[in-house]
């Protein structure tokens, strides 16, 4: 019996030893490669930009590259490059991600966001409302949203790169509506969250709140994400509701100068943010319902779905990301005040 | 082998008087109410599962599995399980043997301290791993400066996931080893075997039984981490998502099928396991007694 079990024992161990190398090698097989570090709405988008600059690469060098990707809440996937996830490049939803990469951790110089061409922004977007079909509570303008009665779906700004745009857009709005008074406007923005049933951490999470699981009656939304939902669920469900009036959001690359050196795929790096500003790129980003940069270089049909919209900016509207970010969301700025109100009610 | 129930034998045919004088109406109730609520909460989740994987036939389903980030997801669930559960083995035959077998000063917080990651959250444990090896922890910069990546890579993912399941096979020995005593080891030792001798043929026998269902637990959970997982992994697609959080991605894909075809994949594990379980409690039920008094 003893030496039957020692025997056993052994075997084992030793199939088990002889398993584990062989799932260790199997995974290491995978090798150094490429890793852009995106937001969350991009997943469909960066899918089908991979494997054309792959292609691209390969007719241009002769090489092999793989391209990895990891998606998340665009504050949260900073905060992953800060802490270490070895991005290649960045390619996150506001430029306030990317400058905290760059005092965190110092990985991206300062300057980063003159390197490329629209303020590093190869695409834009904006917010729009989603309804549901046939748009039951007569939602037109921001106005509506403040409403008594109407529900209102928008992702936490504390965590979502897409919430702060939202909130921005609200704000921008009552600046115009009440000419500037800030008193007004905060007591406007405040209504439309008293609306808001729930919170998500991310973008992604508030559409399928919204979609999914039926919840409200107006999903503000990436115009992207709003386009994708009715791709995803049918137009026979919900409509995009364009306000007259929205936000230019400008979701910025860069590459991740420290990571990219020392993996020695700085060059690999700068083609592939390149290849986002290039024809075949700038087609396939209209066709994945983002704004390019370059109409003229996408297909009509593309184009033509994205309507008309009167645009505030960060830069004009709130004196740049910084400030924004220091006034309305960092510990105790305005949208902390809105919420302890909220509480206190 | 000598292990039959001897017991509730004789109960059966004699007339006992219950302790309890609960009316048949009340009995009943009870047990509705206890089947209703597993049925609403447990079984009904469990087959929406099922359903939803198969909702749109058997193709799409097996072709979920087909996915290169499903089989990487897969492959690095199995590897993470194949690193952690030996870990874990190892380290709660040494804890419960040193608990049950001497007495030295501090047991008492060392048992405490085995039983820390049942109390902690997981996400609080992945935290902790990035605060000590993350770029701005405390080792983060020397382990960067020489090459060795370890959170948003695949040490840290074994190393939360040990972490989450560090206590399920000493919990599980600890009671068993210290209600065995240690007279059959010295008894051993006395006739002149070696330590590692008296381990073989007489401690390990005694507790495989209760040491098997701890590795079961502890595999279970292994490959079913999420919250730890999640804050160590960087969820790159293809090298650092382990199986759940894979369903997670696909769901937020609108990919149903996909994610829950994943999920059948765990949950049949669960089955696995809770058949496995309940197989050893019925057909080794002495052996696994230190279990049964803790309970």
């Amino acid at each position: 019996m003893s030496e039957n079990l020692q025997k056993r024992l052994g075997l084992g161990i030793l199939g088990g030893l002889v398993a584990l190398m062989m799932l260790a090698s199997a995974h290491s097989q995978a090798g150094q490669t490429f890793l852009n570090v995106s937001y969350d709405p991009t997943r469909e988008l960066y899918k089908a930009i991979n494997p054309a600059f792959v292609a691209d690469w390969k007719a241009k060098t002769g090489e092999t590259v793989e391209i990895q990707a990891s998606h998340g809440g665009s504050g949260a996937q900073a905060r992953a490059v800060i802490e270490g996830l070895n991005a290649d490049v960045v390619t996150l939803a506001l430029a306030a991600d990317i400058d905290a990469i760059v005092t965190k951790s110092g990985k991206i110089p300062p300057d980063w966001q003159k390197r490329r061409p629209n303020n590093s922004s190869p695409y834009t977007s904006t917010i729009v409302f989603l309804v549901r079909k046939g748009n039951p509570k007569a939602i037109k303008d921001w106005d509506d949203l403040a409403k008594p009665g109407v529900a209102v779906i928008t992702p936490n700004p504390k965590t979502s790169g897409g919430a702060r745009w939202n909130y921005l857009a609200a704000w921008g709005y009552g600046l115009k509506k009440f000419n500037g008074d800030e008193a007004k406007t905060k007591d406007f923005v405040k209504a439309i969250y008293k609306n808001a049933p729930v919170l998500d951490t991310g973008a992604r999470g508030s559409t399928i709140t919204f979609a999914q699981r039926g919840i409200g009656d107006v999903l503000l939304a990436w115009e992207n994400e709003a386009f994708l939902a009715l791709k995803e669920f049918g137009a026979d469900k919900f409509e995009i509701v364009t306000p007259p009036q929205s936000i230019l959001a400008e979701p910025p690359v860069a590459v991740v100068d420290a990571n990219a050196d020392a993996k020695g795929n700085r060059q690999l790096a700068e083609a592939y943010l390149d290849f986002l500003y290039s024809p075949p790129a700038q087609a396939i980003i209209a066709r994945n319902f983002y704004r390019p940069v370059h109409p003229e270089y996408a297909a009509k049909d593309d184009i033509k779905k994205f309507a008309k919209i009167d645009f505030i900016t960060v830069d004009k509207t709130f004196g740049g990301w910084a400030a924004a970010q220091k006034k309305h969301f960092a510990d105790g700025g305005i949208f902390d005040e809105i919420q302890k109100q909220e509480l206190t009610r | 082998m000598f292990e039959i129930a001897i017991a509730p034998a004789d109960d059966r045919g004699a007339k006992f008087r219950p302790v309890t004088q609960d009316s048949p109406l009340a009995r009943y109730a009870l047990i509705v109410t206890a089947v209703l609520f597993l049925a609403l909460f447990l079984l009904a989740p469990l087959a929406i599962v099922f359903v939803e994987a198969f909702s749109k036939g058997i193709a799409p389903f097996l072709a979920a599995f087909d996915d290169p980030d499903a089989l990487a997801a897969i492959r690095l669930t199995l590897l993470v399980a194949a690193l952690a559960v030996p870990a874990n083995l190892v380290f709660g035959l040494a804890a419960s043997w040193s608990i049950a077998k001497f007495s030295f000063p501090g047991k008492s917080i060392l048992v405490t301290l085995i039983d820390l990651p049942f109390s902690v959250s997981p996400v609080v444990a992945g935290l902790v791993y990035v605060l000590v090896f993350g770029g701005q922890g405390l080792f983060g910069p020397w382990l960067a400066a020489h090459g060795v990546q370890i959170i948003f890579a695949v040490p840290g993912i074994v190393l939360a996931t040990i972490f989450v399941t560090f206590p399920f096979v000493a919990r599980e020995l600890i009671p068993l080893m210290q209600e065995q005593g240690k007279v059959e080891e010295e008894a051993a030792l006395t006739l002149g075997a070696s330590g590692f001798k008296t381990f073989l043929t007489v401690t390990l026998p005694n507790i495989k039984w209760g040491l098997l269902y701890g590795v079961l637990l502890c595999n279970a959970r292994a490959m079913g981490e999420f919250g730890a997982v999640s804050v160590v992994s960087g969820h790159i697609r293809g090298l650092t998502n382990t199986i759940p959080l894979q369903v997670e991605i696909l769901y937020n894909e609108y990919n149903n099928v996909a994610a829950f075809a994943l999920a059948v994949l765990l949950a049949g594990l669960a089955l696995v396991t809770l058949g496995l379980k309940t197989f050893l409690e019925w057909r080794h039920a002495d052996a696994l007694a230190g279990r049964a008094r803790r309970h």
